[in-house]
């Protein structure tokens, strides 16, 4: 191999063709009302661990649901479990069992 | 007697004909199309109570029985248009007190936003079009077979400064779930998705609807607009979007594409504007006298304005306004 | 493929008197090509074109790298339409993708800014003491090459149908940036279904392939590989275009911009060096032509003069494919038999190594 000092870059795409949805449809299956989330990042506006570091409750799951589990279980273990973002959803999520959920269903990632 | 022409015979123009004739005003009912119904004709089921679209028509339709002073006269248009005479395509003009304008708007044509491919790929479809397969019970694709992978995409021809069509079409949100819904009822081992860049449910019922479609029916929600529709060599579609909640690109194979096409005003609206002096908005749709209390008179005594000629509107804000251009004409009768 | 969007956008080419002007990167990697172009429109056609010594670039790749200032490509281009009316000629024609969107940029700019367009004649003026008019027709060369492709297949030698299975050739057409994404009306068929190239190589008998990212920009994008460092961006466009044409077992490429050409021809070889992935029949990379290359073949003109062996990808297999007659020998032999010396085997290069038939004349 030669060394032509720049290299060819992996796409970040979310190929949904590639991707392996079936812890994803299993998250969703023991937990439907997580589908119902409307993206309004509440959740994270009054996240104890996102004030901290750059854990991003809304983001992580999304990428979950959409099978990019990479990264998601470490990502997931930030989270105090404090339940704020519990008592702000409108849409009534219990984000702390997603984030117990995700941790249990994710743990080989 | 008194004598007003009700121009289109969607459902506006239908309700507002039906409610003149019952205060004994005799009432000209012109249809472009060779039958009334407008719009409506086309769809399957009204959201968000999933009734059949022809059990509105065939209300309205006993509703304009119920007197003998409604004549239809279907396959003719009005050219000019002044509040005592309008006169037709074919050259014959009609003498009358009053006239309602329900024209109503186009649907957006597809075509336009090349980059989706509608008219190319077989299975990019609009969401007329899908409401005239759940019609003949026939959603499948091109080749027959059925889909696994289903998107829909919000907002084509609508809120695109691309293709100078800046305002929102207001129905398509709710068109969307409401079809998502019936694609899952049809196909529960479906995947549908879909792709919106806000969701407005602004009606009662419409955000139980949502609430519903994600929950129930475990459609999938992408925030995030598709830029380009391409073929695969599995004869799927590709489609690309950014995932803009997670702020990556994302792309897919889907088996079919439904454009939830907007409302676009009439191209007839700019001639109302040159040859009978009517007012305009920016969008193309009619300018009513005001927003609130006179919102379906137009700026020239008797001619009044019903549905959506004036701004986009779902069944039934158009049938309020056709009862709402009714009682303003009565009203405005009286005084002459 | 339902094209029937590209009826829509029809624009005017002129049909004869064109006054040509060349591109930096087709002359340097593809001289065969704009030779070749000069020859099918004055010999094959019997048009009158001219070929004017004193052009020069358009400044295009130093404008879109931020070297070159706006005042002064458009006083370049302005310098060209004045030596344009002093041959005598109304119809402009670019070699390069680049240069007809900088032309099409400019006359679109003076149009909406004609502040623009006076101060350009003053510089102009200033600098040359010339007046210039502006172009009657602007047209790149692969319109004009459309414009007569009906013209060139009733001439056909040969049609673009592989001549062992009597199947038409597949072929993945790549149009460039420039040509209509800056404005889609100025190209044939737009910019999401451009015909300009399909209809040639529907009318030559070859088959299109429509594949998940055709409509992808090859990466050039100038500064991204200008600077090596930025250099992954432009080589990581190219490499996703060819993992997604690749199933399809393309023939060969064609393509109109001669940055394209060049690009998605020499990464394969990049590629194939960087982590070893080859594309094409045997792994022997997919060809890439040029349009007046693909005209030239049709035509029957011989690969060596169209200047084919240029090519990073041997072209070899794909001639042999079409039944084009040529002498290996003669590749490496420039124009007068001067032997022009022959590139290291690489991965995408090896058509003529492996093959120990002939032997090449020095």
């Amino acid at each position: 191999m030669i060394n032509f000092g720049f290299t060819i870059n992996k796409p970040r795409t979310i190929d949904l063709n590639r991707n392996n949805l079936n812890k994803s449809n299993e998250v969703i299956r023991e937990m439907p009302e997580l589908q119902t989330c409307i993206g309004c990042g509440s959740c994270t506006a009054s996240c104890t661990a996102g004030n901290l570091t750059d854990f991003n409750f809304r983001k992580v799951h999304t990428l979950v649901r959409r099978g990019e589990y990479q990264g998601a279980y470490e990502e997931m273990n930030k989270c105090m479990l404090c339940g704020k973002c519990r008592l702000v959803c409108p849409r009534g999520i219990n984000t702390r069992g997603v984030v117990m959920l995700i941790k249990r269903k994710l743990g080989d990632f | 007697m008194k004598h007003v022409i009700v121009i289109g015979g969607g459902v506006a123009g239908m309700q507002c004909a039906a409610e003149l004739a019952m205060q004994d005003i005799k009432v000209t009912l012109l249809e472009k199309k060779s039958d009334t119904g407008g719009k409506v004709r086309g769809w399957h089921k009204l959201f968000p109570t999933f009734t059949p679209a022809d059990e509105v028509l065939s209300g309205l339709r006993h509703k304009m029985a119920l007197t003998q002073n409604i004549t239809t006269k279907t396959g003719c248009e009005a050219t000019t248009i002044t509040p005592q005479k309008v006169t037709l395509s074919t050259g014959e003009s009609i003498n009358c007190d009053a006239v309602v304008v329900a024209t109503g708007y186009t649907l957006f044509d597809a075509h336009i936003k090349e980059e989706y491919g509608y008219g190319i790929y077989d299975n990019v479809i609009t969401s007329a079009d899908l409401e005239e397969m759940f019609n003949k019970d026939d959603v499948r694709m091109k080749d027959g077979s059925t889909p696994r992978r289903i998107a829909i995409l919000h907002c084509v021809g609508s809120r695109d400064e691309k293709v100078c069509q800046r305002h929102c079409s207001k129905v398509c949100c709710v068109t969307g779930v409401k079809q998502a819904i019936e694609l899952k009822q049809m196909y529960p081992a479906a995947d549908v998705f879909n792709f919106y860049m806000d969701i407005r449910m602004f009606g009662p019922g419409y955000e139980e609807m949502y609430r519903e479609a994600q929950q129930k029916y475990n459609v999938h929600f992408v925030r995030g607009r598709i830029s380009e529709v391409s073929p695969n060599i599995d004869n799927r579609l590709q489609i690309k979007a950014e995932d803009t909640l997670t702020g990556r690109p994302l792309k897919m194979g889907v088996d079919m594409l439904v454009l939830l096409i907007g409302m676009k005003s009439n191209d007839h609206n700019a001639s109302l504007k040159a040859d009978c002096g009517l007012q305009c908005q920016n969008s193309g749709f009619m300018q009513p006298k005001d927003s609130f209390l006179h919102n379906t008179e137009s700026n020239i005594e008797g001619i009044f304005y019903a549905g959506a000629i004036t701004a986009p509107k779902n069944v039934a804000e158009a049938l309020n306004d056709g009862a709402t251009a009714a009682l303003r004409v009565k009203d405005w009768l009286n005084k002459q | 493929m339902k094209r029937s969007s590209w009826t829509d956008y029809q624009k005017d080419i002129a049909d004869d008197h064109y006054y040509y002007a060349r591109s930096c990167i087709r002359q340097n990697f593809f001289p065969g090509s704009e030779k070749v172009f000069l020859n099918i429109l004055g010999k094959d056609l019997g048009r009158d074109i001219f070929d004017d010594p004193l052009h020069t670039s358009c400044t295009g790749i130093g404008y879109h790298s931020d070297v070159v200032p706006l005042e002064t490509i458009m006083a370049v281009v302005a310098r060209q339409f004045s030596l344009m009316s002093d041959a005598g000629y109304e119809n402009f024609t670019s070699s390069c993708i680049t240069s007809f969107g900088i032309y099409t940029e400019l006359l679109a700019t003076w149009e909406e800014f004609p502040e623009t367009e006076e101060r350009t004649r003053e510089n102009l003026y200033k600098a040359t003491g010339r007046e210039f008019k502006k172009p009657k027709n602007l047209a790149h060369t692969s319109d004009v090459i459309f414009h007569h492709r009906e013209a060139i297949a009733q001439r056909a030698k040969r049609k673009l149908v592989n001549v062992y299975t009597g199947e038409p050739l597949k072929v993945v057409e790549h149009i460039g940036c420039h040509y209509a994404k800056i404005f889609p009306k100025s190209g044939i068929g737009g910019s999401e279904f451009p015909y300009v190239l399909a209809g040639m190589v529907e009318s030559w008998g070859g088959e299109l392939v429509d594949y998940p990212e055709r409509r992808h920009c090859c990466g050039f994008g100038f500064r991204n590989y200008l600077v090596q460092a930025n250099r992954g961006y432009s080589i990581s466009n190219s490499h996703k275009k060819l993992e997604s044409m690749a199933p399809y077992k393309p023939d060969f490429i064609v393509c109109n911009c001669p940055g394209c050409s060049m690009f998605l021809d020499k990464w394969q070889y990049t590629i194939a060096e960087m982590d070893g992935t080859t594309y094409g029949q045997n792994g022997q990379g997919i060809p890439v032509l040029t349009y007046e290359e693909m005209a030239g073949l049709v035509l029957g003109y011989d690969p060596w003069e169209l200047g084919m062996q240029m090519h990073q990808v041997d072209v070899e297999p794909l001639l042999d494919k079409m039944g084009v007659e040529y002498d290996p020998s003669a590749k490496y032999l420039g124009r007068n038999g001067k032997y022009l010396g022959r590139p290291e085997p690489t991965a995408v290069n090896s058509y003529s190594s492996r093959d120990t038939r002939y032997f090449i004349k020095q």
